[in-house]
């Protein structure tokens, strides 16, 4: 199926649910209110016309002061029995960052969405485990939000787990070889 | 027989060696090089302690990898077949509790830098680090919130390796800089220090 005809089916599906259709050389995007996000996954999964069985990526992009709402989550999706790709973008409000957790439709959502959590703070409601991935589980704020500074926050206390090291680091010294 | 030519103090220099007859008689004493002699009848080196367990050292290195980032890459093409660390004595030992040496290899980022410290506290004396590239020298070109800036924060670093990354011949100039140190070394074998 030709990706515009994929949107074309959703927005017939789900009236209402599509604010949008964007396509650039020939990669179509879907713009979608989260609302009901969970029920056109299960439908893309489960039609066997589209049957979007392999779920790529799902990652995070904050668009603060440039747009609103803020953040938006997408989904990149891809079918192997019928080679088309689909690319559905959720727009998420900064004051309500949630959305409904897919992993029931595709498990490997599951790490994809942690990260997504981890990095930009989009919570995924449903998800089975819902923790950091990449940071320590105590680190404090998400880095990839446009508010947090690139080089963290200087002058300000820093995570502890490495605080303690560079402590352990300072106690030790005497025991050196050549102090 | 290597013919003599004795000089103005008193000593022969054998010809076609570096030696140096010091004393001569049945058990003539050679010097080989600055307190370092040897008795070739009596099968007998004399030399300082010293001298001769920086030797023991400095041969035989065994690092701790600690690959992080691309530079492990440039750490494990110096130890295969071509420029072949095992030259030197260098053999890669996956444990630090038979380790000489740490090699920490690219991007220390601040959730691995307690793993980096005990994996060094692992280690028995005597113990070097060696800080391979620019992230682990100074953080590089990441000044990010997540990214030590430079192991010299929490190990004390005994040779830094610029590049980015460095070159194998880097990495080998870096363990012979440190043999070098470990050369000049004294007292280190003792318990009072
Ligand atoms: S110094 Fe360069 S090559 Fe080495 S770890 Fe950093 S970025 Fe990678």
């Amino acid at each position: 199926m030709e990706p515009l005809q994929i949107a074309e089916k959703i927005s017939q599906a789900f009236p209402g649910e599509v604010l949008e259709t964007s396509s650039f050389r020939d990669q179509v995007s879907v713009h979608l209110k989260k609302d009901r996000l969970y029920d056109i996954c299960l439908m893309l999964r489960q039609d066997p016309e589209l049957d979007f069985d392999y779920l790529v990526d799902v990652c995070g992009v904050d668009y603060m002061g440039k747009k609103t709402p803020r953040f938006e989550a997408v989904y990149h999706l891809y079918s192997i029995t019928h080679r088309h790709f689909i690319r559905l973008r959720v727009q998420v409000p900064e004051e309500d960052a949630a959305v409904r957790s897919v992993v029931p439709v595709w498990q490997g959502a599951n790490w994809h969405e942690r990260e997504c959590f981890d990095m930009l703070g989009i919570r995924f409601d449903g998800h089975p485990d819902l923790r950091r991935v990449l940071l320590p589980e105590d680190w404090e704020g998400h880095p990839l939000r446009k508010d947090y500074p690139v080089e963290g926050f200087k002058g300000e206390e820093d995570w502890p787990g490495y605080t303690e090291v560079v402590e352990l680091s300072r106690k030790l010294k005497e025991f050196e070889w050549g102090n | 027989m290597p013919g003599k030519k004795t000089l103005s103090d008193g000593s022969k220099i054998i010809s076609g060696t570096n030696a140096r007859e010091v004393l001569s008689g049945d058990a003539g004493v050679l010097e080989l090089e600055k307190g370092l002699k040897i008795i070739p009848g009596a099968n007998t080196i004399i030399a300082s302690l010293d001298k001769l367990v920086n030797w023991g050292r400095q041969s035989s290195l065994w690092p701790v990898t600690f690959g992080l980032a691309c530079c492990a890459i440039e750490m494990m093409a110096t130890g295969a077949s071509h420029y072949d660390l095992d030259r030197l004595g260098v053999i890669f030992r996956g444990s630090p509790r038979q380790a000489d040496f740490v090699i920490v290899a690219g991007t220390v980022t601040k959730k691995m830098a307690p793993i980096v410290r005990r994996v060094y506290d692992q280690m028995p004396e005597p113990r070097y680090v060696i800080s391979m590239g620019s992230c682990a020298c100074s953080g590089g070109i990441f000044n990010t919130y997540s990214t030590v800036q430079g192991v010299d924060s929490f190990l004390p670093v005994d040779v830094y390796i610029p590049g980015c990354p460095p070159r194998p011949e880097a990495l080998i100039e870096g363990i012979i800089k440190l043999q070098e140190k470990i050369k000049k070394e004294q007292m280190r074998w003792s318990p009072f220090r």
